[in-house]
């Protein structure tokens, strides 16, 4: 599997990463070195075998659907780079 | 008492206990020398005032009879865990000026049981990285030199700020975290003890995650016993982690007896890689007579899906560090790009990310989002979750045939030249963690013990990697290890 500039740039889209046009050569050839030495995977058998969940294996543990938490509006906003009246601030979203 | 900062926690403990030191004196006395070693640029938020306060503290409870286990005792704690009202930034620009409204499990239990915070650790951005050369902060400096070439060497990663500061005694002890080796491989370049415990052993709340399935926090101390006693304060149960294991914790220093007579000791022959340095190969002989003399018995063993654990961790931890990351969008913590008239939403995530990011952490990112990408999550991202099930297999067949403990070299090679790697591509950076990558894919507990010097002086380690929960083993196993070596060498002081 060979990525392409135009791969490379999708890829970045999806990531949200603003890449400029004339990185995306060095860029695609680095995801493909990358996915070169990923391809070796290919070489192991699998067939029958489960995709690993969780390492070890344990239940994950459940608890009464209840608020454990809350009322800290201040120490929730305290680290946006942009708080205003009580929430977080973004550019204009909607037309 | 003189150079107070050499002493490791034991030592440390026991002077507190008897009286023939305060905490105060020893927490001044790292900070002194830390201070002195900016070179390092081990450090990189200093917390001397929080530092203070709590050594008086602890002070005080000794005094009044009632000291925890690590009470009063200096340490450092890397940049990848939250500390309340303290900068924690994963050695990221993206997470500039971030100072959390809370603790971390972990580091809370260690300021629980007493311990001194002397500040932040250098670390590669979001622990991605082996030569700790990523970091918004600069590199962190290995304090150990070849010979009498002042060439800069690598402490290693990403917890090299950890190592450094561990090796260079800026503290008696640091904190690490490791998710394909970024505990034992800047342990075994440093020449200091590292373990990365059983998946679930120490609680993830708190700290900023990279992959998820992987990451595991441990202590990086100057010698094993110092390493036990850390473990154990830093395990347990939290409610707060869904993965943590609702196991109790035995007592780690206790089961340090040295008496290995009647273990089986495993040794891989997968790990006998091409190109081998010669050093390397004779350490990891000699390591296996040294076991062998203590009384244990040593077999060969096949770990058959060795050479494919590299591969899959390269799918594996990429994605889920795809997803971890996604929530840096310039909202709700840390930095936001600075916009342009007219830019909406998605040119503030895609701008504050591109600003945020470094080289490194971009291009992981990048690769984990192509491998989940629709048509791609087959071939890649499950195929090296099945793959993964097969590494884990190869070890649980292994310890069903009685083996207790498996040995291996640390690491492929001595620590090397900061900026020697620059060229190179990112798989080359990528085969540092080759000894250390299957056992966080297996979730096992895993040591890095410094074991000898290769010819230009330099540390090497082994690596010994346990059965699941059996950390207490484990350790008894690198303290026989440990006492046969007998390393005691010390970088001499340059900075």
């Amino acid at each position: 599997m060979s990525i392409d500039q135009s791969t490379a740039a999708k890829v970045a889209k999806l990531a949200r990463i603003k890449v400029e046009d004339d990185a995306l050569p060095a860029l695609a050839s680095e995801f493909n070195t990358i996915l070169g030495f990923i391809e070796q995977l290919n070489e192991v058998d699998v067939e029958g075998v489960e995709p690993m969940v969780s390492v070890e294996p344990m239940r994950l543990k459940r608890r009464e659907d209840v608020v454990t938490d809350g009322n800290q509006q201040d120490k929730v906003l305290a680290n946006a780079p942009d708080a205003r009246e009580g929430f977080f601030a973004v550019p204009k979203v909607v037309e | 008492m003189s150079d107070l900062n050499k002493l490791g926690l034991a030592e440390a403990r026991d002077a507190l206990c008897k009286g023939d030191v305060t905490s105060v004196e020893l927490t001044e006395s790292c900070l002194a020398a830390i201070d002195a070693a900016d070179a390092l640029n081990a450090f990189v938020h200093k917390t001397p005032e929080i530092a203070l306060e709590r050594a008086k503290a602890a002070d005080a409870r000794i005094k009044g009879g009632d000291a925890p286990s690590m009470c009063g005792l200096p340490i450092g704690i890397k940049d990848l865990f939250c500390t309340k009202g303290v900068p924690s930034q994963a050695a990221s620009k993206i997470l500039e000026g971030f100072k959390p409204e809370y603790e971390s499990t972990v580091s809370q239990q260690l300021a629980d049981a007493g311990a001194v915070m002397l500040g932040k650790l250098n670390m590669d951005e979001f622990a991605m990285g082996s030569s700790n050369e990523t970091s918004v902060y600069g590199n962190a400096v290995s304090p150990w030199r070849r010979g009498n070439d002042d060439v800069q060497l690598t402490p290693g990663g990403s917890s090299g700020g950890s190592a450094s500061a561990v090796a260079a005694d800026l503290c008696l002890a640091a904190t690490g975290t490791d998710t394909g080796g970024s505990i034992r491989q800047p342990a075994a370049f440093t020449g200091i003890t590292g373990i990365k415990p059983t998946y679930g052993r120490c609680s993830r709340w708190g700290i900023v995650a990279f992959a998820s399935s992987l990451d595991q926090a441990g202590p990086m101390t100057k010698n094993v016993r110092d390493a036990a006693i850390m473990l154990e304060t830093m395990c347990g149960h939290d409610p707060k982690d869904s993965t943590s294991a609702e196991l109790a914790v035995p007592n780690f220093e206790a089961m340090l007896t040295g008496d290995i007579k009647g273990k089986k000791i495993g040794i891989p022959k997968e790990y006998r890689m091409d190109g081998m340095p010669a050093e390397i190969e004779k350490l990891w002989a000699d390591g296996a007579e040294m076991l062998k003399a203590a009384g244990a018995e040593i077999v060969d063993i096949s770990l058959p899906h060795t050479k494919y654990a590299l591969p899959a961790y390269y799918v594996i931890a990429p994605a889920e560090a795809s997803s971890n990351l996604a929530r840096y969008d310039g909202v709700r913590y840390g930095r936001r790009a600075t916009l342009a008239q007219g830019d909406g939403i998605t040119e503030m995530y895609e701008k504050t990310r591109a600003e945020g990011f470094g080289h490194e952490v971009q291009r992981r990112v990048m690769v984990g989002t192509y491998v989940l990408s629709a048509g791609f999550y087959d071939a890649y991202y499950n195929r090296a979750r099945r793959v993964r099930t097969l590494i884990k297999k190869d070890f649980e067949d292994v310890f069903a045939a009685g083996v207790d403990a498996i040995l291996t070299p640390a690491t492929p090679s001595a620590s090397f030249g900061l900026g020697e790697m620059t060229e190179a591509d990112p798989v080359q950076m990528y085969l540092n963690d080759v000894f250390t990558v299957t056992v966080n894919l297996a979730g096992l507990p895993g040591i890095s013990v410094p074991a000898g010097l290769d010819a230009q002086g330099l540390p090497l380690g082994l690596q010994l990697i346990g059965r699941p929960w059996d950390e207490g083993d484990l350790l008894n196993t690198a303290y026989a290890l440990e006492n046969a070596a007998g390393f005691v060498a010390k970088p001499g002081k340059w900075w």
